[in-house]
């Protein structure tokens, strides 16, 4: 069983929902996004996304575009994620790591040697933000030929005639965009998520995350009476990025800020059923 | 509009919207259900002789079409080769051949109960376009302009407000067309229910390529004709200045199946081996942006690299994926003109034919004067003259050194 599946098998036995949190590989730099990777997986994140930065992010909103602009700037690349990926997981075998990004990047890479790469990195999904089921084929067979899986956006717009046609090659979870819109702006609420989640529920047995959107533990807490897991990417972003320094690093001091957000937002989400 | 044989290169895109190995539809989830609907209500209305009426009636009434074949005599004579005709779009209401895909990108917004109005610019001109139909049709309308459009772009900017559109500069990037358009489908993303996104090239998520094509295949259509018309007989070359590319496609697409040649004009900037140009066919490589894949100004790790280029409409790091293909099968040739010789150009033709040009078919111009002098009188060069220079004079003024 693959790292997410065992992940989300365990969680279901202890009756919670995932906390999902989201670093952009290199901002602001390499070692601060290493360390909030590590210090992320020790405080309770139970599944880890991590941004590929693209200069064209165009399904998101203010504060992951500038995280992306710094981290472009601190000298990001695809070899230099997985670079990052492959230390975090010569220490930590168990957290299930999650690659979320745009095509481009990959493409230019190669996707042959994308897969075969993330694989060895010790990636376990794939999320392509600009590549819907229509355009899927272009990587599907690369990712299955080394067991990522390929994680599918599900958004308010996808019609319930819809629901199966992006579900059918889905695999790992289902990333449920819980607002029409860029991340980081609005937030669903309780009952948006009591009607929408079943609804996808219908038709997939998949676990489903939400994610756009959530801030708060109280946020996250509700999202675990509904899915399976909450994402939580910009309320981090922004707490650090308001933290940085004049030269725009983060001090140890503001790290452990971060990670103690991650940790209340593991304790509200514990709480939650 | 004749229709296209089977095997014609005129059939194209495919029903993934692929144009060969380029466009598609590469969005995020939160857009697919909206472009499938898009592309459902263009199927529907371009069968619907209505809707063909309907946009008849606004090119031939409100943008004044069909614009002139123009025979340039003394740029003929000046250049002592090939004989040069103009296709005058520049005529058309608010100065550009954007009108026309704008005319047609509203009627279908009206069709689909859309009540609001987005889109992006580069030189303003689709911006102004768009505000006006926007303004014609009584809908509220928001433009995306990169902040450094907005500054050397003043009388647009200023035209788009009168015209009662909100104007949106975006700081991004180098906050040009790009940076504009990823602000453009980040609103319709977080609107996608009211909001009709006018796209002003040929070029982003099928169908808008094909469907730009359409509304904008009325200048070659035309051409065509007029042509015929005066020479009774096709043009040799067919010319046109390539941003985006929908004033080429527009151009080309009523001659891929003849024996014409066709030539794409891209912009050099200050050179193709300066690095500042915007030259996506001659220098860049097949990738993914704005929902098509396309060539694209990109670095080795597919980060899009920022283009440079005297004329804010040719500002992009891409290409329709149109353009892409008939280069990769050769049908249209595509050379690149650099920011001084566009001015040249630009000067040349006021001084010649009494025509201020926009710096966009300077480009053309540009490449025109330089192949019409080694052809023979009976050559005829068909060029499109895209849009008029009003816009530009206070960035040609600073090039020239002249304080206005």
């Amino acid at each position: 069983m693959s790292r997410i599946a065992t992940t989300f098998a365990r969680l279901g036995a202890e009756n919670r929902a995932a906390l999902i949190t989201f670093v952009e590989a290199f901002d602001p730099d390499r070692a601060t996004s290493a360390a909030l990777l590590n210090g992320m997986a020790a405080r309770g994140a139970d599944i880890i996304e991590i941004g590929m930065p693209f200069t064209d992010p165009m399904a998101d909103g203010p504060t992951i575009q500038q995280a992306g602009r710094r981290a472009l700037r601190a000298g990001a690349t695809v070899a230099g994620t997985l670079a990052l990926i492959r230390e975090f997981r010569s220490a930590n075998q168990t957290v299930p790591l999650v690659l979320m990004g745009y095509l481009n990047p990959i493409l230019a890479y190669g996707i042959d040697d994308f897969a075969a790469d993330a694989a060895e990195a010790g990636v376990d999904g794939v999320i392509v933000v600009d590549m819907p089921t229509e355009e899927s084929d272009l990587l599907l067979p690369a990712l299955r030929t080394h067991a990522i899986d390929l994680i599918r956006l599900v958004a308010p717009t996808t019609s319930d005639q819809r629901l199966p046609i992006v579900l059918k090659e889905s695999s790992g979870f289902v990333y449920y965009v819980s607002i029409t819109g860029i991340t980081g702006t609005r937030t669903a609420s309780a009952e948006d998520l009591a009607r929408d989640i079943p609804r996808i529920r219908r038709a997939t047995a998949l676990p489903i995350a939400v994610g756009f959107g959530v801030r708060t533990p109280e946020q996250a807490a509700i999202v675990a009476r509904h899915a399976d897991g909450a994402v939580i990417a910009s309320a981090l972003i922004d707490h650090m990025a308001k933290g940085l320094d004049h030269d725009g690093h983060a001090s140890p001091a503001l790290i452990d800020a971060v990670l103690d957000d991650v940790a209340a937002l593991a304790a509200a989400m514990r709480a939650a059923r | 509009m004749n229709k296209p044989l089977p095997n014609s290169l005129r059939s194209l895109p495919d029903a993934r919207g692929r144009f060969g190995d380029f466009g598609g539809r590469f969005v995020a989830e939160t857009l697919m259900p909206l472009i499938l609907e898009l592309e459902a209500a263009y199927e529907q209305a371009k069968q619907d002789p209505t809707f063909q009426d309907e946009f008849n009636y606004y090119l031939t009434h409100y943008v004044g079409r069909p614009s002139p074949l123009w025979f340039a005599e003394r740029l003929t004579r000046h250049l002592g080769g090939a004989k040069i005709y103009f296709k005058r779009d520049e005529l058309n209401h608010t100065g550009a051949h954007k009108i026309n895909n704008c005319i047609g990108q509203i009627l279908l917004a009206r069709r689909m109960g859309k009540t609001r109005i987005i889109a992006e610019t580069g030189a303003g001109q689709h911006g102004v376009a768009t505000a006006t139909v926007a303004a014609l049709f009584g809908l509220p309308c928001v433009i995306y302009m990169g902040a450094t459009d907005v500054e050397r772009q003043q009388p647009n900017v200023f035209r788009m407000k009168l015209l009662g559109a909100e104007i949106v500069p975006v700081t991004a990037g180098a906050a040009t067309l790009k940076d504009a358009m990823n602000e453009a489908m980040r609103d319709w993303v977080a609107n996608v229910r009211d909001t009709f996104y006018i796209i002003g090239t040929a070029a982003g998520p099928h169908p808008y390529p094909a469907m730009v094509r359409d509304f904008q295949s009325v200048i070659g259509t035309e051409a065509r004709a007029q042509m015929l018309a005066a020479e009774g007989r096709l043009p040799d070359t067919a010319i046109a200045a390539i941003g985006g590319g929908s004033n080429a496609i527009g151009l080309f697409h009523a001659f891929l199946d003849d024996e014409v040649a066709l030539i794409g004009v891209e912009a050099a900037g200050r050179g193709l081996e300066s690095g500042e140009h915007a030259a996506a066919l001659a220098r860049g490589r097949p990738g993914v942006l704005h929902g098509n894949r396309t060539y694209l100004l990109q670095d080795a790790d597919g980060q899009i690299t920022e283009a440079h280029s005297i004329s804010a409409g040719l500002d992009y790091p891409g290409i329709g994926p149109e353009h892409a293909h008939l280069h990769d099968i050769g049908r249209v040739s595509y050379v690149a003109v650099t920011d001084d010789e566009a001015l040249e150009a630009f000067q040349l033709c006021c001084r010649t034919e009494g025509i201020i040009p926009a710096l966009e078919p300077s480009h053309a111009l540009a490449h025109v004067a330089k192949m019409a002098p080694g052809l023979p009188a009976e050559h005829i060069i068909l060029m499109n003259l895209c849009g008029r220079g009003d816009k530009d004079i206070f960035t040609v003024a600073k090039h020239l050194g002249a304080k206005l």
